[in-house]
């Protein structure tokens, strides 16, 4: 769902204050679309609560919460870079946290904000990439700062992790999903998602742009952050679910922290 | 930290006649709604429980004077939700069960030991366990017991329920739960069919001291008219649930105490030498039923709103606990990914889990009561044989006795005794 900068959308046009009611309406008739668990984005949803569970505990751990207390987030500040249709941005609001969403698709996020408009979640959705945030001086702004599935569509990953690195606070938490670059990703992530199953689009993803998690953790000691933990992510056809797990064969996900 | 705000992080008020926030409404507060409760509130969920009955009432023993028997599953559940301390020693533990047929000398001896170290399960007065209840919510921070006061009305909508009281007050919630009993009247407000029978039984309920210690056996003895058991109290003391034809009910329920002593010790006979009852005595009738659907827009059906059985295998307060915990753990595991606790997907996994062990212990309840709750010879013959050879092949006992204890099936965290 995540398209950061990959230059196909027009940036920083119109927002919610300037929308007509008929778009409002229009978007909202995508969001559901978006927001139904069995809907287009079925994938997605399977994935989510495995998402939603790593970034609550890392968050969680480096501001010293209990992750299965009642809404332990509260106060902290995340930036979701790339928020899509605020899949991820609006559990973390539920679970306390004042959330920023960003996304370089326009539609992305103006379905991002009709959907909580109708669940009266207060989310602060804007059609930015991060860079934008780093040069209205937002630096050290956020409390933690989450990235899921989007730094395998940047053109410049180096530059979206400094940036990345800038916008969290010294002492705060970055957590980055990707997809890692294997035969095994090739073999399911692009044909088996894309072209086999269907899960996405085809041509959603480019495989020469997956990052191994050695390239990853280096780029991530470039921009000055520091890895605590890597973690795979496993699907059980069976089940349909998602899963932590050892194997970072395909998807993975990180935390990195800034020194305080 | 404050605990009492709602899904924003916005402080509520629970002022009268203002609008209230919190995370689930619970309709009805007694032995299942008041459990529920607690689990939610334990996770740190806010609750807010209406009961139509004033909990200084509900405490008081002559309002119930039924026993429950709780499976060791259920007491897992009540232990993980700290009721199960608040009972201090007023449970009584069943060591032992044993099934008889009136007149035979074939029956079936449930021993404890032969499925492990722990009892059957433990005999709790319904009173005592209400109490608890009250305490544990009144503990809890995040739960308020909104008692005495009426739910007159529950809008559902997409976004939410709106619970309108009787005081004028409104509570707003992303889901509702309908533990009001049997005559659910959240249930049928929804439009949730029933699909129900009367048994031409009633159950006479009433305790009993005896002059020799019951040594914390269970007895259930298969008479014409239904199953009478003799469930053990502390003391030398009995719970009984006769189960009578409902023709002889009103002459029974209307003798003095000695004609009342007299019926009772005639079924109950001399085992456990002189035989009195004390107290007062109560009746029930007796009803099946199951709702059509455990879930609508929002909304979840637990314990007797959702479903009831016969009595004959002391499971109806079990399969309602199981409810909690199958609930309670669909709804914090959402609730604690920040996901819509009430959204259709998360009551659809309540109602997949629970709909099948529900309607197999209905079915088993009403088919045990057809089977036993005659004298036909053939019958009796064969039930006879039956129970002898349940008794004789140790893998099949054994499973009846996992069945009884509550062990059997796809267990919720809490039934398995690990935190939710």
């Amino acid at each position: 769902m995540a398209t950061y900068g990959t230059g196909k959308v027009d940036v920083g046009q119109g927002g919610a204050a300037t929308a007509s009611a008929d778009e409002i309406a229009r978007f909202a008739a995508i969001a559901d679309a978006w927001w139904d668990p069995a809907g287009e984005f079925r994938p997605l949803h399977q994935l989510n609560p495995t998402r939603i569970a790593y970034t609550r505990d890392a968050v969680a751990r480096q501001y010293g919460r209990d992750p299965l207390g009642p809404r332990p987030l509260r106060g902290l500040g995340i930036l979701d870079v790339g928020c899509g249709g605020g899949l991820l941005a609006e559990p973390l609001t539920r679970l306390g946290a004042q959330v920023t969403g960003i996304d370089a698709d326009a539609k992305g996020v103006k379905v991002a904000e009709a959907h909580a408009r109708m669940v009266g979640l207060d989310i602060h959705y804007r059609c930015c990439p991060p860079e934008t945030l780093v040069a209205e001086g937002a630096a050290g702004d956020y409390d933690a700062v989450v990235s899921m599935e989007v730094i395998e569509h940047v053109s410049d990953p180096d530059a979206f992790l400094a940036a990345c690195a800038t916008l969290v606070r010294p002492g705060g938490v970055v957590v980055l999903a990707t997809l890692n670059r294997t035969i095994k990703s090739l073999a399911l992530a692009k044909i088996g998602a894309e072209y086999v199953l269907r899960w996405l689009p085809a041509g959603t993803h480019d495989w020469r742009k997956f990052m191994r998690p050695s390239e990853l953790a280096a780029g991530l000691r470039r921009a000055g952050l520091t890895l605590t933990d890597i973690t795979g992510m496993s699907f059980n056809p069976l089940t349909g679910t998602w899963s932590l797990s050892r194997d970072l064969d395909v998807n993975y996900l990180v935390t990195a922290v800034r020194a305080g | 930290m404050n605990d009492r705000a709602d899904i924003n992080g916005r402080d509520v008020s629970a002022e009268p006649g203002q609008a209230m926030d919190v995370d689930v409404v619970v309709i009805g507060g007694a032995l299942v709604g008041g459990t529920l409760a607690a689990a939610l509130g334990q996770a740190g969920m806010i609750v807010a429980v209406v009961d139509a009955a004033d909990p200084r009432v509900v405490a008081d023993a002559s309002f119930d004077g039924r026993a429950s028997a709780i499976a060791l599953s259920s007491r897992r559940l009540l232990e993980g939700v700290g009721v199960w301390d608040l009972l201090g020693n007023t449970a009584a533990p069943m060591l032992d069960i044993r099934v008889a047929d009136a007149g035979s000398h074939l029956f079936l001896h449930y021993r404890h030991e032969e499925v492990g170290d722990e009892p059957f399960g433990h005999m709790v007065e319904n009173t005592r366990m209400r109490q608890a209840l009250i305490q544990r919510m009144d503990a809890l921070p995040s739960v308020t017991l909104v008692a005495p006061q009426r739910c007159l009305r529950l809008d559902r909508s997409r976004e939410g329920v709106r619970a309108h009281l009787a005081d004028g007050s409104v509570v707003r919630a992303p889901l509702a739960v309908a533990a009001d009993g049997r005559s659910s009247p959240t249930r049928d407000g929804a439009g949730i069919d029933i699909l129900t029978w009367r048994y031409d039984q009633i159950a006479i309920v009433c305790t009993v001291a005896h002059e020799r210690p019951h040594n914390f056996v269970a007895c259930e003895h298969f008479l014409p008219a239904g199953p009478f058991a003799i469930l053990p109290l502390l003391g030398n003391r009995s719970s009984i649930v006769w189960t009578e034809r409902a023709e002889l009910a009103p002459t029974i329920m209307g003798l003095d105490d000695a004609g009342f002593s007299r019926e009772l010790r005639q079924r109950f006979g001399d085992f456990l030498g002189k035989v009195e009852p004390v107290g007062p005595r109560w009746s029930y009738p007796l009803s099946w039923h199951l709702a059509e659907t455990a879930v609508a827009e929002r909304l979840a059906l637990v314990g007797d709103a959702y479903h009831g059985m016969h009595p004959i295998a002391g499971q109806g307060l079990n399969m309602g606990l199981r409810d909690v915990a199958a609930l309670a753990e669909v709804v914090t595991d959402s609730f604690r990914l920040g996901l819509d606790w009430g959204a259709p997907s998360v009551l659809d996994r309540y109602q997949r889990w629970r709909r099948f062990d529900n309607m197999l212990m209905l079915g088993l309840t009403d088919g045990l009561n057809r089977l036993f709750s005659n004298d036909i010879a053939p019958i009796k013959l064969a039930r006879d044989l039956g129970l002898a050879t349940v008794n004789r092949i140790p893998p099949l006992k054994r499973l009846f006795m996992r069945h009884a204890m509550g062990v059997v099936g796809e267990l919720p965290r809490l039934m398995q005794g690990r935190p939710l």
